[in-house]
């Protein structure tokens, strides 16, 4: 009987503390102003340099006017609420957006002062230094070799079986399904479960050597041990690879990223220090969100 | 409670009426397939009942005396010679012999019950064996088209018997004693058409049919998939390209006869392309086939989920790569199950054939695609519509060998689309 009336009492007291307050602040009535990020957006000596960033899909503007600078090695997380316009932005750091007709990207957007969008600029060359995880496992309906060794052969990274090998073999190490793949290479990647498939999605991106992963909310479709899998994989990671998370789990941002930028209508309204943006957030958006107000 | 408890009741009443209604509608499904079924059914039984008697023919077996005086001919291999000799005589000869009670007087009345093709087939044989000059050979030889008909349809009104009683009662004299004989028609399945029924067979239309599909998979397929490709993955989405789909789709349900029209003004007046010949059969049905395969390769490109796409192009394929790799051989299965079924349209297709000359009587087997050919289903057509009714059991038997192929056609489609599919 005690549990059952605990439960009870935690499950009406926690709503009613998140509620109250929503209609006194009203906090969808903040005005924020455009370009305007409170934190700290810039670094010295960035990976990926961002300036004035449009992006719009026909004729809605997805993205207004975002600047922000990621830095080498680091990993940031974009958070916000659905349709916040964080997986655009991602979407834009190796162009794939492309394959979408009506969608246009305006601004400065550099990767190592090389401009991503100029149209001189060989797409195919940027995405094998911009590798991308996405929300929902996508193995190719190959064997889990294949998967692996794909970007390899057609960027023609490794001339001989043997190093094709080695490449396949370290990428599945990294990825931290060696193990459990080692003896079965030529198996369909489709047979595998749900967090195998994702960090073999991992494996395939990294078998390239990107200089950045941008990952698309990769848990959300994942159960908590997978997720708690791919998280330590990403902490791992970060020593050779910039990362890019969206990510709709705030504990999921603070466990892996060092830095959190929260994005809210399509503004990027703060950047910070992970823990700063978790304990003490500059912006009353980026408060109300963390609190779990809306969103 | 009371509130409750009235809600449960009206559950329970709503339910029995779902019920009644969910089992009312799987009748209706029930009784569609049953009709269907019926029709099926009906179908292949009259094919069947009217065209197995196609796939028998009746021969005579006897003692054939290879007299040379008799014959005219004292060298067979002498060309001239035997272009002069009677190899009439000893076919009539030998059956009289067979016949008890017959006498010189009823040759004529014998030589009725011989198939007019069955000197030739003597003369052929002798120029093979020239040795067999002088001695007595069993052979058998083809018996005469009213023969068979009388052999295969004694008591059927619908058959008008040639033979005068006489004759009757001679065929059943010997059919008794074995000298006349139904066996499988390998005929049937080795010759081109004829004039007499008993001699025609449909070899040359099936050569034709598979020398007209040919040229029609291999214009078809490739041209039909890469314009589906090119539609699905590379054109611009613009008012063009829309016009372009909307005219496929119309050309989909263009009458099959406008292609046969289409034919005969481009390819063989304006062209000068030889009538009647596989070359132009199938480049008729190719523009016929190519709406089909364009449309089911689209709607099997359409299915490939973008997740595989865009896991591709994340990695840094190409579009050329992303569609090589990826997108065709998922695509595949699907692609191969829309070209076969349009393949089996192609097969039975009849009226634009005609135009384009393939209705014409052609002999011969052909050898080549620039050859006068028929098509098995203007073969069907030839010879149902003739007054012989010999032909029509032909006709039904040539029926069945083109359902034949059809069916196992579509049961390659379906077993392709099982085998080849995948999950993802």
């Amino acid at each position: 009987m005690n549990t059952v009336n605990t439960t009870i009492t935690s499950e009406v007291g926690q709503p009613e503390e998140a509620v109250v307050p929503i209609s006194d602040e009203k906090p969808a009535e903040t005005v924020i102003e455009e370009g305007k990020t409170v934190g700290k957006p810039f670094a010295d000596d960035p990976k990926f340099k961002l300036r004035d960033v449009d992006v719009f899909y026909g004729d809605t503007r997805a993205i207004k006017k975002i600047s922000l600078d990621i830095a080498r090695n680091e990993v940031i997380a974009f958070i916000g609420p659905s349709g916040c316009g964080k997986s655009t932005f991602l979407r834009c750091l190796n162009r794939m957006n492309d394959s979408i007709d009506i969608c246009r990207v305006k601004g400065s957007l550099h990767l190592d002062d090389h401009d991503i969008y100029d149209p001189k600029r060989d797409v195919v060359e940027l995405r094998a230094r911009v590798g991308m995880v996405f929300q929902k496992p996508n193995p190719f309906p190959k064997s889990i070799y294949d998967n692996v060794a794909y970007g390899p052969r057609i960027h023609g990274l490794a001339n001989r079986k043997s190093d094709l090998d080695e490449i396949v073999e370290n990428s599945l190490r990294k990825a931290g399904l060696w193990e459990e793949a080692k003896d079965r290479l030529d198996a369909n990647a489709t047979g595998m479960s749900g967090g195998q498939q994702q960090r073999l999605c991992i494996a395939r991106a990294i078998a390239v050597s990107p200089e950045v992963v941008l990952m698309d909310e990769p848990c959300s479709a994942l159960d908590p041990i997978a997720t708690a899998k791919v998280e330590e994989l990403i902490a791992e990671l970060s020593e050779s690879y910039t990362i890019v998370i969206v990510t709709h789990s705030m504990q999921q941002a603070a466990r892996v990223s060092h830095r959190t930028a929260y994005f809210h209508l399509g503004h990027l309204v703060e950047v910070n220090e992970t823990n700063k943006v978790f304990t003490s957030p500059e912006h009353e958006l980026t408060e109300s969100y963390i609190t779990g107000r809306f969103g | 409670m009371t509130d409750q408890r009235s809600q449960a009741e009206i559950v329970r009443q709503s339910l029995k009426r779902r019920y009644r209604k969910e089992r009312r509608f799987r009748a209706y499904g029930v009784i569609a397939i049953a009709i269907a079924l019926g029709a099926l059914l009906t179908l292949f039984t009259d094919i069947i009942g009217k065209g197995y008697t196609g796939f028998m023919k009746t021969t005579i077996t006897m003692d054939v005396q290879l007299d040379g005086e008799m014959m005219y001919l004292d060298d067979p291999t002498d060309e001239r010679q035997m272009k002069m000799a009677d190899f009439v005589e000893p076919l009539v000869q030998a059956l009289i012999k067979e016949i008890p009670g017959a006498s010189e007087e009823d040759r004529k009345q014998v030589r009725e019950l011989i198939n007019p093709y069955a000197s030739v087939e003597l003369r052929d044989s002798l120029k093979a064996n020239p040795e067999w000059l002088g001695t007595t050979q069993t052979l058998t030889f083809l018996s005469h088209t009213d023969v068979d008909v009388y052999v295969k349809h004694a008591g059927d009104d619908a058959y008008s018997i040639k033979l005068n009683d006489q004759q009757k009662a001679w065929v059943d004299e010997l059919q008794e004693r074995g000298v006349i004989d139904t066996s499988f028609n390998d005929v049937f399945f080795s010759v081109g058409d004829s004039r007499d029924p008993s001699k025609a067979g449909i070899l040359g239309a099936i050569v034709g049919s598979l020398l007209t599909m040919f040229v029609t998979l291999i214009l078809s397929f490739p041209i039909g998939v890469a314009a589906a490709i090119y539609l699905e993955e590379f054109a611009p989405q613009n008012k063009f390209t829309d016009f372009i789909e909307v005219n496929i789709n119309n050309l989909a349900a263009v009458p099959s006869i406008i292609f046969g029209l289409l034919g005969l003004a481009v390819f063989i007046n304006l062209f000068g392309m030889p009538r009647s010949v596989p070359v132009v059969g199938g480049l008729v049905l190719t523009l016929m086939t190519l709406p089909t395969i364009i449309i089911s390769s689209r709607a099997a490109i359409k299915s490939v989920p973008p997740s595989i796409r865009e896991s591709a192009e994340g990695i840094g394929a190409s579009k050329m790569q992303v569609v090589l790799h990826h997108v065709l051989p998922l695509a595949m299965p699907g692609m191969l199950t829309g070209s076969i079924i349009g393949m089996a349209q192609a097969l039975g297709e009849t009226a634009p054939l005609l135009l384009i000359g393939m209705v014409a009587f052609i002999l011969d087997v052909p050898d080549g695609f620039f050859d006068s050919a028929t098509v098995l289903p203007v073969q069907v057509f030839l010879w149902a519509g003739s007054p012989e009714l010999a032909f029509i059991e032909r006709a039904s038997a040539a029926i069945m060998v083109l359902l034949t192929f059809l069916i196992s056609m579509n049961a390659l489609a379906i077993w392709m689309r099982k085998r080849l599919e995948r999950r993802w």
